[in-house]
């Protein structure tokens, strides 16, 4: 038997270490921001982390952190089952597992010479953060930057100080847009496409990074195609229910891909007869 | 200089490119309106008289729930087009349209657009082009709205 299959190399990555949680933030209700002392964690953004809660299961998290604080492991969380609840209810010092980093990220030397456009929905701005980061980090490398954020209400918006103080930088365009709201909120209200079409970008050189739920992205990308960006540079990042995170499981299998391996991050032309058939 | 209202109509982006005699039958229904931030354009339930084309400005359009007041269901801004009801009968608006900053647009009478869309039906067909992919966005908007695509789902 090679080394790559002996089960010693298969189990490696399977066992997870165990971390501790040193900050926890609630940013809004139902979603959790936790610090995990990490030692140094090198990552690229876009890619994840299984995160355990002991004695109630494993969950894919995108690390939600800045990728050149390697001293920082920060990732956001939203509970919507028993584990990721879990994930949600740890407090600091208390025990959490760890194992990753998985999975390819978002293409950011494919980005460069480029106008971005980043479409986030709800929590898919946790996953975006870290591209963001490094975006800004390095704005030089990059024509014109657009953010654009989807939430259901104002009292959804992820990264909301983050946001705004974006919002004030003069070389990058953030806009933000709810579902509904009520009389005080002075910002859009609509879909998150709505903003697409307004926004300014040259479309034969813009390269697209999208990340929410699936049927947003869908419509997103079917309206970056129609403003003229081609499909292999509308990049969407996939949710699957996942079991090994390391591609043996079939666990995250999406058509002829495993999320987790070659994902989560791919570009719309390799998903694009696939995402919108119900039996897949 | 006082701009024409026939050259605002022109260069309002929901007349991109239309036949310069369409544009002038549309201006013959057409004026200039401002309203003041927190002013209302209309009412629910009010006769659909006119529609709006913002030139400046945001709109949000609102629903009132007797339990939330009032829910901003949509914002509209520079370009668009506020004002569907005004196409079909009976004629009524079916929400409010408030200013949220101070809103300046072209206001076309309905009832002369409708009668010249009677008189002329290649304006009418015109027109209909026009409103269908404002109004097929807003219907495609309202069904990811009402999916609550955001929410967790069971
Ligand atoms: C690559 C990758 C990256 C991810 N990154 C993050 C992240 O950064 N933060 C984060 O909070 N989650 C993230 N997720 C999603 C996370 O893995 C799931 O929410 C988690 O596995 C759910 O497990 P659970 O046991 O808590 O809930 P389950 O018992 O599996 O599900 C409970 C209920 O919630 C619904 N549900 C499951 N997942 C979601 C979801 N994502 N959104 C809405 N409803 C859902 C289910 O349909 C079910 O009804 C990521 C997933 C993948 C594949
Ligand atoms: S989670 Fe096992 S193959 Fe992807």
């Amino acid at each position: 038997m090679t080394d790559a299959f002996s089960a010693a190399s298969i189990a490696a990555p399977m066992i997870p270490r165990v971390a501790r949680v040193v900050k926890r933030k609630r940013e809004i209700e139902d979603v959790v921001t936790l610090e995990i002392e990490g030692g140094a964690f090198d990552f690229a953004p876009g890619q994840f982390n299984m995160l355990t809660a002991f004695g109630v299961g494993e969950a894919a998290i995108s690390v939600s952190g800045d990728p050149a604080d390697s001293a920082r492991l920060i990732h956001t969380i939203r509970a919507v089952g028993a584990v990721s609840r879990a994930l949600t209810e740890l407090h600091v010092g208390e025990p959490i597992g760890l194992r990753g980093p998985f999975g390819r990220g978002w293409p950011m030397a494919e980005a460069e010479g480029r106008d971005v456009i980043v479409v986030a929905g709800g929590l898919g701005l946790a996953p975006l953060r870290p591209a963001l980061y490094r975006l800004f980090a390095e704005r030089e490398k990059y024509g014109r930057i657009l953010l654009l954020f989807g939430a259901r209400s104002p009292a959804d918006i992820l990264f909301r100080d983050e946001l705004e103080a974006w919002r004030g930088r003069l070389d990058i365009e953030v806009e933000a847009t709810v579902d509904h709201a009520r009389g005080d909120w002075r910002g859009n209200v609509g879909v998150v496409t709505t903003l697409l079409s307004r926004a300014q970008f040259d479309a034969a050189n813009a390269l697209a990074m999208l990340c929410g739920p699936e049927i947003m992205m869908r419509f997103v990308a079917n309206a970056l195609l129609e403003r003229g960006v081609a499909q292999e540079r509308v990049y969407l990042s996939m949710e699957r229910n996942m079991k090994c995170a390391i591609g043996f499981c079939g666990h995250c299998q999406f058509g002829p891909v495993f999320i987790c391996r070659d994902g989560p991050v791919f570009p719309y032309s390799q998903l694009r007869g696939l995402i919108a058939k119900k039996e897949i | 200089m006082i701009e024409s209202i026939e050259h605002i109509v022109k260069e309002h982006r929901f007349f991109a490119g239309m036949d310069a005699g369409f544009v002038a039958l549309v201006s013959g229904c057409a004026k200039n309106m401002r309203f003041d931030p927190g002013q209302y354009l209309f009412h629910e339930g009010d006769s659909a008289d006119w529609f709006f084309l913002l030139r400046n400005g945001s709109v949000a359009i609102e629903l009132r729930d007797p339990a939330r007041g009032a829910v901003t269901v949509q914002t509209l801004h520079e370009g668009d087009l506020c004002g569907l009801s005004w196409l079909v009968p009976p004629y009524r608006w079916t929400y409010d349209a408030r200013a949220i900053d101070l809103v300046r647009a072209i206001a076309v009478d309905a009832a002369c657009l409708r009668r010249k869309s009677e008189a002329d039906p290649r304006l009418g067909y015109e027109m209909m082009k026009r409103f269908m992919p404002p109004l097929v966005e807003r219907l495609q908007a309202a069904r990811m709205q009402m999916i609550d695509i955001y929410g967790a789902h069971d």
